[in-house]
C-alpha cells in the first residue's frame, strides 16, 4: 500500500510516544492478563484478533503480538481511512504497544501482515462524552457561510422567477422558455434547503409523473409542459401566481431556518442523488430536455455546501478534501464537454455513452461526499 | 473477536463439526485452503486464500452473478488501491462476513453503511469471487502492454456469432458463484460500490442454475435444452489433467500468471421455442447423447465411453470432444440464464458459458471454431456476448492481493 499518511499535530505527538513505548516494550509473559486499559491484539498472517470491539473515549493502549511469520503493522483508522494511530515493523514473535487518544466515534483497526494491502479490519467503537457540534467554532462558521450562499441564491431566485412568471402571464412563450432554465438554476442550487419545508417543494417542482390521480398539478413543470408541448399558456395565470407566491414563502422560510452542519453535508449528497436519479435519466425536464442546466446547478450547489465545510474537513480529513477536489474537477470537466453557447446541449442530444460517462463521474463524486456527514458529526 | 463481524454468527452455526469450536477456530480453518471435502453443507464457506483462486475447480455452486468492468481512472496507483480494497472485501465476503468491518448496521448513524445489508443473516453459501483481467487492460493506460500474456489473445471471429459490443469484453471481470443468489448479488453490488470512480460496470449477467459439474461428487445438471451438460468435463479430481490443461505455468511465458488460468465467457442465446418442437430423435442426434440418461449414442449409461464414429458427423458431442482437437479439454462451469422475455413472446434464455483453461489458443478457439462451422445445434443458438480474461493465481494471505504479481 502506498498510503500517504498525514498526521495532525496531536497524532504526531502520539507517534513519538509510540516509538518510545515500542522500544521499551517487552513481550508479556505468556498467558498474563492484560493490564487495565490495555487492548490485546493477536496478529498472524491471516488473522487479527482484537480483544474488544468497544473502548471508552480517551487514551487506549493496544498491545499487538505478532504470532505470524511476516512482519506486520497495526493501524487505527477514522472513517475515510484516515490514519489516527499506527505502529509499524512488528516482527514475528514480538509484542509492540500503540497508545492512541480516541474521541467517541466509530473506527476501524487493521493488521497488515507483510505490510501491504488494506489489512484485516475490525470495527472499533469508542463511546463517551463529546461536545455538541455547534460548539465548534469552525462548524458554526461553516453553517453561517452556507446560509449566506442560500441568501444570495434565493434573492436571485425571486427576481428570475418573477421575470419568468411575468413572461408566462404576458403570453411571451419565447421569453418564458429562456427564463425557465435560468430561474430553475437558482432553485436547483438550494433545493435541499427547500425540501426541509415538506409540502412546498412538490407545489413548486412536482413532475406530472409524481402526481396521484386527482391531485392538482402546479409549479414549474406544469408551465414547462404548456410552453413546450401544448404551446398555450393562456390559462396558466393562476399557476404562475401560485408559483411566485410559493417561491416567496419558501425563500422566507429558508433564510429564517437554522441549518446544522449535517444539513450541509446531507444536502451536498442529496443534490448529487438528484443528478443521478433525475437529470442523467432526463426525467427532470421531460418536455424541455434542459436537464443539463439543472445538472450544473445541482453540482454547483453541492460544491457550495462542501466548500462551506472545507475548513472543518481540512482539519479532520485532509485526504478526503483532496479526493473531493479531484472528483469535483472530473465531474465539471465531463459536464463541460456539453457546453453550448451560454447554456448546455439538450438531454436528448446526448448519446448513451455520453450519459454513462456523466453517470460514472457522479458516482465517483457522490461516494466520497457520503463520507462527509459522519466526519462532520464527530 | 467481535460478534457482529460474522454474518454466519447471526445466522447460527449451521455447519456440522465447527459449531463447538468457536469463532476463532472457524476463521483459521476456513481462511486457509483445505480440501473441498471439508465443505459439508451448501451454507459453508470455501477458503479464500490459496495457491489458485477459488471458483475454478471449486464444485460448481448453483448461482452466478458475473460482472465485467471498464477501468475509468487512468491512474495506476488508484487501480492497485482498488485491487487491494477488493481483495480485503472478498476475503470477508467469502467467509460470510460483511463487506466492511463496521457492517450494515454497526457504523456511525450519520454515515452510509459500509455494507449494503441484504445478506445479513445469510450464511457464506459457498460464495467464491474470482477475478480476471481482460485484453483491453493491457493497453497503454497502466503501462501493462509488455506484460500481456500471449495466451490472452483476442478471440478470432467465429462464423455465425452475433456479438453485441456493449455486453462483451471488459478490462476486468469478477465471477461470483454461490448457492444463494442473494449472496452472489450482494457480493457484486458491494464490490461495484467500492469501485465507483475507479471502475464502471460494463455489463453483468445473472445465472440461476449451474450447467456443469466440476467434481465427481456432483450430479450432472441439465441445460435449458433439457440435456445433461458437462458429463465429460474436466473435474477437481483429475489432478494430472488439471496440471496439464487448466493451470498456467511460468514456462508458458508469463511469470505472473503461474498458477492462474484463462477464462472464456460466451453468452449463448437459445431459441428454445423452435427447439421444443423438434422431435426427440432429432434432438438426441444433434447432441449425440440420449435425453433421459445422457448416454452417448449406442451406449447405455451416462459415463460409458463415447463412440464418436457412431454419432452423426455434425453431432455436438462429437465436434466438441477432446479427441477431435488433439486432446484439448476445457473446465466448463456455465450457468443457465433467463433474462425475462424478448418482447416477441419468446423466452430470452440460454447458457452463459464459462470455461477455464491453460491456453485458449490451443483449447477454446479450435473447439469453438469446429463447432461454429459445423454444429447442428447452431440452428437453435446464437452467441451474443464474448469475453476472454486472464485470471491470476490465488491470494496467499492477507498481505497479498488480486494481481499483485502483475502490478508489484
Amino acid at each position: 500500500m502506498s498510503a500517504t499518511i498525514r498526521l495532525t499535530a496531536g497524532a504526531l505527538a502520539l507517534a513519538g510516544l509510540t516509538a518510545l513505548t515500542a522500544c521499551a516494550a517487552e513481550a508479556p509473559a505468556p498467558g498474563a492478563a492484560p493490564k487495565p486499559g490495555k487492548v490485546t491484539v493477536n496478529a498472524s498472517d491471516t488473522e487479527c484478533k482484537v480483544a474488544v470491539s468497544e473502548v471508552a473515549a480517551g487514551t487506549s493502549t493496544f498491545a499487538i503480538t505478532n504470532g505470524g511469520s511476516k512482519v506486520t503493522e497495526f493501524y487505527v483508522y477514522a472513517p475515510g481511512d484516515r490514519v489516527l494511530a499506527e505502529v509499524e515493523n512488528i516482527v514475528p514473535g514480538l509484542t509492540r504497544e500503540l497508545i492512541a487518544e480516541l474521541p467517541a466515534g466509530t473506527y476501524e483497526t487493521a493488521c497488515k501482515p507483510g505490510m501491504v494491502g488494506k489489512g484485516i479490519r475490525n470495527p472499533l467503537k469508542v463511546t463517551g462524552e463529546h461536545k455538541p457540534l455547534t460548539a465548534d467554532a469552525k462548524l458554526a462558521e461553516a453553517t453561517r457561510s452556507y446560509q449566506r450562499y442560500v441568501k444570495s441564491q434565493s434573492d436571485t431566485l425571486l427576481v428570475k422567477t418573477q421575470e419568468f412568471v411575468d413572461a408566462v402571464k404576458a403570453g411571451d412563450i419565447g421569453k418564458a422558455k429562456e427564463l425557465f432554465s435560468v430561474s430553475r438554476t437558482y432553485w436547483e442550487r438550494i433545493e435541499p434547503v427547500a425540501e426541509i419545508f415538506g409540502d412546498l417543494d412538490p407545489a413548486i417542482d412536482a413532475r406530472e409523473a409524481d402526481l396521484a390521480d386527482g391531485e392538482e398539478w402546479t409549479g414549474f413543470h406544469k408551465i414547462e409542459k404548456d410552453l413546450w408541448i401544448t404551446k398555450d399558456v393562456s390559462k396558466d395565470g393562476p399557476v404562475a401566481d401560485k408559483l411566485i407566491a410559493d417561491v416567496k414563502t419558501i425563500v422566507t422560510k429558508a433564510n429564517a431556518a437554522e441549518l446544522t452542519p449535517l444539513n450541509l453535508a446531507n444536502g451536498a449528497k442529496e443534490l448529487l442523488d438528484e443528478v443521478a436519479t433525475g437529470k442523467i435519466t432526463g426525467e427532470e425536464d421531460t418536455w424541455s430536455h434542459t436537464d443539463l442546466w439543472d445538472f450544473d446547478a445541482n453540482l454547483q450547489g453541492s460544491k457550495a455546501a462542501v466548500q462551506a465545510l472545507r475548513p472543518v474537513l481540512e482539519e479532520r480529513a485532509p485526504d478526503l478534501v483532496k479526493t473531493l477536489d479531484e472528483k469535483f474537477a472530473a465531474a465539471e470537466t465531463e459536464l463541460g464537454e456539453h457546453r453550448k453557447g451560454d447554456g448546455w446541449r439538450l438531454h436528448d442530444e446526448l448519446s448513451k455513452a455520453e450519459l454513462k460517462r456523466l453517470s460514472d463521474v457522479i458516482n465517483a463524486l457522490a461516494e466520497p461526499i457520503s463520507e462527509i456527514a459522519p466526519i462532520v458529526a464527530r | 473477536m467481535n460478534e457482529r463481524l460474522s454474518r454466519r454468527k447471526v445466522f447460527g452455526l449451521g455447519a456440522a463439526g465447527v459449531a463447538a469450536a468457536g469463532a476463532g477456530a472457524i476463521a483459521s480453518r476456513s481462511l486457509l485452503q483445505e480440501p473441498a471435502a471439508a465443505h459439508a453443507t451448501t451454507a459453508d464457506p470455501f477458503p479464500f486464500y490459496g495457491e489458485h483462486q477459488a471458483g475454478i475447480v471449486t464444485p460448481a455452486q448453483d448461482r452466478l452473478h458475473f460482472v465485467a468492468f471498464d477501468v475509468v481512472t487512468d491512474k495506476r496507483a488508484e487501480l492497485v488501491d482498488l485491487l487491494q480494497e477488493w481483495t480485503a472485501a472478498a476475503a470477508r465476503l467469502t467467509q460470510g462476513q460483511e463487506a466492511g468491518a463496521l457492517g450494515a448496521a454497526g457504523g456511525s448513524p450519520e454515515a452510509a453503511p459500509d455494507d449494503t445489508g441484504e445478506a445479513l443473516g445469510l450464511p457464506a453459501s459457498g460464495l467464491t469471487l474470482t477475478i480476471g483481467f481482460g485484453p483491453s487492460l493491457f493497453d497503454r493506460r497502466f503501462g501493462l502492454a509488455a506484460r500481456r500474456p500471449a495466451a490472452l489473445a483476442d478471440l478470432p471471429k467465429f462464423p455465425g456469432e452475433q456479438l453485441v459490443p456493449e455486453i462483451s469484453g471488459g478490462d476486468l471481470c469478477v465471477q461470483a458463484c454461490a448457492h444463494d443468489p442473494q449472496v452472489a448479488v450482494h457480493a457484486i453490488r458491494n464490490l461495484t460500490r467500492i469501485g465507483f470512480g475507479k471502475v464502471s460496470v460494463r455489463w453483468s449477467q445473472l445465472g440461476f442454475g449451474r450447467t456443469s459439474s466440476t467434481s465427481r461428487a456432483q450430479v450432472t445438471p441439465r441445460n435449458l435444452m433439457g440435456f445433461k451438460d458437462g458429463t465429460n468435463n474436466m473435474k477437481l479430481e483429475d489432478a494430472a489433467l488439471l496440471r496439464d490443461q487448466l493451470w498456467a505455468r511460468a514456462e508458458d511465458g508469463t511469470g505472473w500468471m503461474a498458477g492462474g488460468s484463462y477464462l472464456v465467457t460466451r453468452k449463448i442465446r437459445m431459441i428454445v421455442e423452435t427447439w421444443d418442437r423438434t422431435s426427440l430423435r432429432e434432438q438426441e442426434e444433434i447432441f449425440g447423447r440420449s435425453k433421459g440418461e445422457g448416454a452417448p449414442v449406442g451406449r447405455k449409461n451416462e459415463f460409458d465411453p463415447v463412440d464418436l464414429a457412431a454419432m452423426k458427423p455434425d453431432a455436438h458431442v462429437r465436434l466438441a470432444h477432446p479427441s477431435s482437437h488433439g486432446g484439448a479439454h476445457l473446465l466448463r462451469r456455465g450457468y443457465n440464464y433467463v433474462d425475462g422475455s424478448d418482447g416477441l413472446g419468446r423466452l430470452d434464455a440460454g447458457l452463459f458459458f464459462i470455461a477455464y483453461q491453460r491456453d485458449p489458443r490451443k483449447q477454446f478457439v479450435p473447439v469453438q471454431m469446429g463447432l461454429a462451422k459445423a454444429d447442428r445445434l447452431n440452428e437453435y443458438i446464437k452467441h451474443v456476448s464474448s469475453g476472454v480474461f486472464a485470471c491470476p493465481p490465488g491470494v496467499r494471505d492477507a498481505g497479498d492481493y488480486w494481481g499483485r504479481a502483475l502490478f508489484g
